[in-house]
């Protein structure tokens, strides 16, 4: 165990696998230099046959991921920024969403597509869109979400041994910040989702980059006499809705909060699941932290405006739990 | 390779698939008029050469990716008539289960990654198929089947540039039949598609694609170069598709969009009549043709015979298959 910031523990993860599994292949822009830091190091270890660095085409690279998981290889494929998965969405909404089902089962498609998601560096619409909701409704695709370096590491590693298109959307703007990585062969099964705070008055939903506001948020309701259940599902398909209605079964109440526009958002889609599968364990309606339906502005200010935040959040989970009287 | 190094025995036996490529299709044509078929079918009628010629130099463990026209394709590489009668017509017995039907029919047992449904979506799987092979040092290859009109598409230019940067063992067959769905390909489509080619390093030549041989040794030797570590080749097989762009397009059609003179005068070079006429150059009897095509007219209607009386999926079959 030791110290690491998330894309040296997503790195470590990706080196460790393509160690362990001489079928991995690496496609991507600038793969070779990594300007992100993901893919550091691994045309040495590996070499250029099996780390590619590519024109930027991800028309034709998102397809090739299809054509060559289908064919034997498992593939990481490279987008670097989110919004570059709309260059490339052809293939991975026509192809490798729907390749496996069309053909009755007969390939498997097991592809990493890694992206950085999320505003707060000053980078504006084009560079900043978190895009998980629309990659949720294609169905045949399973997304990860870490929030914590740990929990990159072991995520990344298990969608590395995942038989499926995975993808790992990591939060842009989180920097360069620490966390505890477990050494050697850690996994984190797709799916499970962890209980980051444990409390009994209102459940919190957190995804991706909303865990660290969250976070913030759970401490100071709980200066406040609130005790927050925080639920990081990590990956948002599968979603883990029995982590979820677990929760609110204790508490009643529920706030989800998502760095997705609120329209059609993964959080409207947890509301909508709790309502229906939980509607009787419901004390208050359900709050939605979003972006609301705007693009990500440039300036810090503006961008500030937009992105939720820890006062957001609390006062989310203020308007419900005040509402019933929980709040002193 | 050259048209004249092909035996009369090999002659025949591409003779033979391209019938029966001809008997489905017909046959599939009169079911569709009858309204016994779910879906819409593209037929591959009059383009039957390509892909016999192309699949006559292919192994199991050679990939090749298709298009929505591409029965042909499949009966090509692949001996399962009847499985793939089958799912055209949507039954539990069909190749994919009736998932994928007439626009999907795949045999990944044959190296078959599928027809595709989006017009040029097969060139990047190709192309990745084309990776795997070589990442993992084998000597196969991968084949990709598109129109003129996926000519147009801009995952063509970019799949030519990585191709020829690493060499890929890829061989990009555009067949060009003259319409790009309901347009004149000329009418939406500048220069030769051949050429496209040339300012990447790869290279690139036309082809009559209605003549077996010449598809076949054109073919042959694109596969050749490929397999030799040599890279990518564009072949623009030049054909004519004697069908609609999709049947029944008359019900739906305000307007013609070609004579019926036109057709008719293009039938006089269709592939099979080509083919016969080279079996009859070759010295091989009437009686020896015949043999072959009264073998696969059975094997065909057996295969419609089997599809029609398959029973339908069960609707709980909708649900699986999203994850492996």
């Amino acid at each position: 165990m030791a110290k690491k910031r998330m894309v040296q523990a997503i790195n470590e993860a990706i080196t460790e696998e393509m160690e362990r599994d001489g079928s991995i292949i690496v496609l991507g822009e600038d793969v070779h230099i990594s300007p992100v830091g993901d893919t550091r190091g691994l045309i040495e270890r590996f070499g250029a046959a099996r780390v590619r660095n590519t024109p930027i085409s991800e028309s034709v690279m998102s397809g090739m991921a299809v054509g060559a998981a289908a064919t034997g290889s498992r593939v990481i494929c490279h987008l670097f920024y989110g919004n570059f998965i709309y260059t490339g969405f052809d293939a991975i909404a026509n192809q490798a969403a729907k390749l496996r089902y069309m053909l009755g089962g007969q390939v498997k498609l097991p592809i990493l597509y890694m992206a950085m998601i999320g505003g707060g560096r000053s980078v504006a619409a084009q560079h900043s869109d978190s895009m998980h909701p629309m990659l949720m409704n294609l169905g045949g695709i399973k997304i990860v979400m870490p929030a914590s370096p740990g929990d990159a590491k072991g995520l990344v590693k298990a969608a590395l041994r995942d038989d499926n298109p995975v993808f790992l959307l990591q939060a842009a703007g989180r920097g360069g910040e620490l966390g505890e990585v477990p050494d050697g062969d850690y996994t984190i099964p797709l799916g499970k989702a962890e209980e980051k705070r444990v409390g009994d008055d209102v459940t919190v939903v957190a995804i991706g980059s909303m865990v660290k506001p969250a976070l913030k948020a759970c401490d100071e309701l709980a200066a406040r006499g609130i005790s927050v259940s925080l639920i990081d599902p990590r990956t948002v398909v599968p979603m883990d809705y029995d982590a979820i209605l677990a929760s609110v079964a204790r508490t009643g109440r529920l706030v989800v909060v998502d760095e997705a526009r609120k329209s059609c958002s993964a959080a409207s889609e947890i509301a909508a699941t709790v309502a229906e599968r939980g509607f009787h364990l419901l004390k208050a309606p359900i709050g939605r932290v979003a972006v609301e339906d705007v693009a990500m502005p440039y300036s810090p200010v503006l961008e500030k405006a937009v992105i939720p935040d820890a006062a957001r959040i609390v006062d989310a989970v203020l308007k419900i739990a005040v509402s019933r009287g929980v709040a002193q | 390779m050259s048209p004249r190094e092909i035996t009369s025995e090999k002659l025949l036996q591409m003779y033979g698939r391209m019938f029966r490529i001809r008997q489905v299709e017909e046959r599939l044509a009169t079911v569709q008029a009858a309204g016994e078929l779910p879906g819409p079918v593209h037929l591959y009628i009059g383009e039957e050469a390509i892909a016999v010629g192309v699949c006559a130099h292919l192994s199991d463990q050679d990939w090749i990716c298709s298009t929505h026209r591409g029965h042909g394709h499949f009966l090509a590489k692949s001996d399962e008539i009847q499985k793939m009668v089958a799912e055209v017509y949507g039954r539990a017995t069909g190749v994919c289960g009736g998932k994928g039907g007439s626009m999907h029919v795949a045999d990944v047992s044959k190296g078959i990654l599928g027809a595709n449904g989006i017009v040029g979506g097969g060139i990047a799987l190709a192309a990745g198929a084309a990776l795997s092979a070589q990442t993992r040092g084998t000597r196969n290859v991968a084949v990709v089947f598109f129109g003129d009109g996926a000519a147009n598409q801009g995952v063509l230019f970019e799949a030519l540039n990585i191709a020829a940067l690493w060499r890929l063992p890829l061989i990009l067959v555009c067949e060009n039949n003259g319409y790009s769905e309901f347009s004149p390909t000329a009418s939406v489509t500048s220069g030769e598609i051949w050429n496209r080619a040339t300012p990447f390093g790869v290279p690139g030549r036309p082809v009559d694609g209605n003549d077996v041989r010449e598809v076949w040794a054109a073919a042959g030797e694109a596969i050749e170069r490929a397999r030799s570590g040599g890279g990518a080749t564009l072949l623009e097989m030049r054909t004519y598709r004697l069908r609609g762009h999709v049947e029944a397009e008359k019900s739906f059609l305000s307007r013609s969009y070609r004579s019926d003179a036109e057709v008719e005068q293009r039938r006089e070079r269709e592939p099979l009549r080509l083919a016969m006429a080279a079996l009859q150059g070759a010295g091989v009897t009437a009686d020896a043709i015949a043999k072959v095509e009264e073998k696969e007219r059975a094997a065909v209607r057996a295969a419609f015979e089997y599809a029609a009386e398959s029973p339908w999926p069960a609707p709980g079959a909708a649900f699986e298959h999203m994850f492996a």
